[in-house]
């Protein structure tokens, strides 16, 4: 014999050992079967999170499959609790504003906007009309980075990786535009109690419109590649659908709310700020899943713009002074010259307004600032530059002063971008609140997800998922 | 007739307080009588309040007892514009009512979608028994809310399904929101207590 | 005689651990361990806007035995620290970590009964990239200081003791 048909040989001889083997096998299962009459299925535990490529954010589910198909759900949050009501109570009212940025980090500004509004209602004052435009604008640039990066993070979950490098391109145009007027570009801290930081810079209707005209583009190459894709589609169709009795029972509010067809919106059913007088639409769903949620998404952002294109043709007064004799100084520089004692003369010079990192300046605080002398830091170069500023200024820092709002309790909701965003606040006279809840919009819809993600297949966890827009900084705060 | 002169008609012997500080309807309820308060809420036509928006606690321990606490500034003159104007001169004055000084405040949001309003029911609870009957019957968002304030307060809610921590882990002893709970007081399970 | 020709040399010799530390630098995949907020500019960063895949580190891994930088990207609370601990476990040697924004450094402003001061205290940190969150930029810089500390096959083995206030 050759050695090949030695190794032939061994080879068919351990063929046959594996196929009786196998039927051997298959043999006592057969038994096991007729002896019991049926086969005992168990389900199947899965654990997913709390880090994992497709939860962006930090969260455990642990599902219960039978086969592919989800049977429960059990949901547990809770991994970026960084304390944000006990952190509020330990200082002044204006010392939590930092912490609100970081509540929804992907649109700080509406959560600054609920909070000054909160502290506001409670003393009783109102911001100038200028301000309450500014915030208009920059509360809907928020929520149109905000919709764009949910959609581009969900789209890229359904491997759509395209769409995600283009929304996220879209967002950094929209950044560059806040960081022109706030100085950064996330966390931003941009509203104080009683007005905004400081006006808006130069050119920014002009900035404003390139940076849209760029965003739509954008937007519209993603409604191509996405809306009419059979792959997208057929994940997205009659995958988590909540209906609209479980979406109410569960205080499910905002744009997952609205794409079971209830058109609750802040901004219209209680209007606040100047949301009454510029016109826009609610778009709703029909079926509240997920396509239906992607589709009410992509619309408000147009909307978003429409609303942001009609508050800037609107704004009122308080233009940017700009002396053409060359009287004009940053403020920042005026500052500086203020520590060295050099202010003769600095009331009759026109200050250039820089409304990023270098401060603002007297002219155009009125504009954007409430009048309360009580409530709002002066302007800097009356900080530096007179003795009642400064004094103004100091009552308003030190500990044991600052602002007073008289004691009661307030809740102001606004609208955020995954829903009602509600602050509540109780006051008991002293400087420092003492007591902040946030109502987190999507802390109800993720306490709803289990009830959603029953039913349907193991990988339509993932979109349903992504259409939630979880923010572990919001829902666990 | 205001959403709280409805309650107060309904419940005449368990309402404590009500008041409109800042344009808010506020009903202080015994907390005997929540859970028949908030079917009546639920569904009665004229009240109609189908979502629970938020669910929260206050702890009252040092409450006006801040070292910094102003001696009573007045209330700054213009009102804003989501308030009517003076028809309710009462609706200025925020006190806490006689009867119901209890360390804990259980504070209901509810919002109605159909007539488009909001009432803030409070339940005073007090520290020896910090026991309120659960609304997760009526309210499916009352469950999360619910293990969210015992967690944070140490509140129990009888009748609740499933309270246990939420936020938190297991390990964790005492309700960090209390007033009494130090803020930087830290329980680690793994690595040094910085 | 003048200098030898390296041209007509047979072999020639050189640290092979540098020619690895060359090859390992441009190759870093990394296991981003995105909590929060920072994980937004880390978005930013990856995306083609700044454009991380320059420095060779654009491929993200999500399963930690592939990784060899650990990306630490937000706040750590204690609930989430024994899991941290067990994804730095997992990876294989040789590893690096990077503490991306100033929660991961130091806690940041979060000094409360929820967060670690400073992921340092549980494992070993490389680079520390500080800013709430950090610019871009920042993060770039960072990259680069840690591929040079990949080139010269450093490592920080230690960990940060707050009663001491040493690495030990």
């Amino acid at each position: 014999m050759t050695k090949q048909q030695v190794w032939l040989l061994v080879i068919g001889t351990c063929l046959v050992f594996v196929i009786w083997l196998l039927e051997f096998n298959m043999g006592k299962i057969q038994e096991e079967v007729t002896k019991t009459g049926t086969t005992e299925t168990r389900s199947m535990l899965l654990n997913i999170g709390p880090s994992h490529p497709a939860m962006h954010g930090i969260v455990r589910i642990v599902a219960e499959l039978d086969g592919e198909t989800i049977v429960g759900a059990d949901v547990e949050i809770g991994y970026l609790h960084r304390a944000f009501e006990k952190m509020c109570e330990t200082g002044p009212y204006n010392n939590a504003i930092p912490y609100t940025d970081r509540l929804n980090y992907v649109s700080p500004l509406i959560n600054n906007v609920g909070y000054c509004m909160a502290v506001e209602k409670l003393l009783g004052i109102e911001v100038t009309e200028r301000c309450k435009y500014i915030r208009v604008i920059m509360s809907e640039i928020s929520r149109i980075s905000d919709h764009l990066t949910c959609i581009g993070a969900s789209a890229m979950e359904l491997g759509a990786f395209t769409v995600f490098l283009y929304m996220i391109k879209a967002r950094e145009y929209l950044w560059e535009l806040i960081e022109k007027v706030t100085g950064a570009r996330l966390t931003i801290s941009y509203t104080r109690v009683g007005g905004v930081k400081g006006d808006l810079p130069q050119q920014f209707k002009e900035d404003t419109a390139a940076a849209f005209k760029q965003t739509r583009e954008v937007l519209k190459e993603c409604d191509q590649l996405l809306t009419r894709n059979r792959i997208f589609v057929d994940r997205m169709k009659d995958v988590g659908v909540i209906s609209k009795e479980d979406a109410i029972s569960y205080g499910v509010t905002g744009p997952f709310l609205r794409s079971t067809g209830i058109d609750y919106d802040v901004r219209k059913a209680q209007p606040y700020l100047v949301y009454d007088r510029i016109d826009f639409d609610i778009p709703v769903g029909e079926n509240g899943d997920n396509l239906d949620r992607y589709m009410v998404r992509m619309e408000e952002m147009e909307q978003s713009m429409r609303i942001v294109e009609k508050a800037l043709e609107r704004l009122p007064g308080g233009s940017i002074l700009v002396d053409d004799q060359g009287h004009e100084m940053p403020a920042a520089f005026m500052v500086d010259e203020a520590k060295m004692g050099r202010t003769a003369g600095f009331k009759e010079r026109i200050v250039r307004m820089d409304p990023t990192l270098e401060g603002s300046s007297g002219s155009h605080h009125p504009a954007v600032n409430a009048p309360e002398k009580k409530v709002v830091l002066p302007a800097k170069e009356d900080t530096y530059g007179n003795i009642e500023g400064l004094m103004d200024h100091f009552k308003l820092v030190m500990v044991g002063h600052g602002i007073r709002p008289p004691k009661g309790e307030a809740y102001f909701p606004v609208e955020g971008a995954n829903g009602e965003l509600g602050f509540y606040v109780v006051s008991d006279g002293s400087d420092r609140p003492y007591r902040v809840r946030v109502r987190p919009p999507c802390f109800p819809i993720m306490a709803a997800l289990s009830k959603i993600l029953v039913g349907d297949m193991m990988a339509d966890m993932v979109p349903t998922f992504g259409s939630v827009n979880m923010i572990g900084g919001e829902l666990d705060r | 007739m205001n959403l709280s002169e409805l309650l107060t008609q309904k419940f005449p012997h368990d309402v404590l307080a009500t008041h409109r500080y800042r344009g808010d309807d506020t009903v202080i309820l015994k907390k005997e009588r929540l859970l028949e308060a908030a079917r009546v809420l639920k569904e009665d036509p004229a009240l109609d309040f189908n979502f629970l928006m938020d669910l929260t606690c206050v702890d009252y321990l040092v409450f006006e007892k801040s070292p910094s606490t102003a001696p009573s500034t007045a209330t700054p003159s213009p009102l804003p514009f989501f308030m009517k104007p003076k028809s309710d001169p009462k609706g200025e004055i925020w006190e806490r009512p006689e009867g119901a000084q209890t360390r804990f405040e259980v504070i209901y949001h509810f919002y109605s979608l159909s007539k488009n309003h909001r009432l803030r029911l409070k339940v005073p609870v007090e520290e020896k028994s910090p026991e309120v009957a659960s609304l997760t019957s009526l309210w499916a968002s009352a469950d999360w809310f619910e293990r969210e304030v015992w967690d944070m307060y140490g509140i129990v809610f009888k009748g609740h399904p499933n309270l246990k921590r939420i936020l938190l882990y297991e390990e964790f002893i005492g309700h960090p929101l209390r007033k009494d709970y130090p803020v930087n007081k830290r329980q680690p399970l793994i690595g040094p207590v910085n | 005689m003048g200098a030898v020709d390296i041209t007509k040399l047979d072999f020639f010799t050189s640290k092979l651990d540098a020619a690895v530390g060359w090859a390992r630098k441009f190759s870093i995949f990394q296991y981003p361990f995105v909590t929060a907020c920072c994980g937004m500019e880390y978005m930013a960063t990856a995306c083609s806007h700044y454009d991380v895949d320059r420095f060779g580190a654009g491929l993200p891994r999500f399963s930690p035995r592939q990784s060899d930088v650990l990306f630490v990207v937000g706040t750590i609370s204690h609930k989430l620290a024994p899991v941290l601990k067990k994804v730095y476990d997992q990876m294989t040697e040789p590893k690096w970590v990077v503490a991306f924004g100033v929660c991961t450094c130091t806690g940041g402003f979060y000094d409360n009964y929820a967060t670690v001061m400073g992921i340092d205290t549980i494992i070993p940190v490389d680079v520390y990239i500080p800013g709430c969150p950090p610019r871009p930029e920042n993060v770039l810089d960072g990259l680069m200081k840690l591929q040079a500390k990949i080139e010269k096959g450093e490592k920080q083995t230690k960990l940060y003791d707050p009663a001491t206030k040493r690495l030990i």
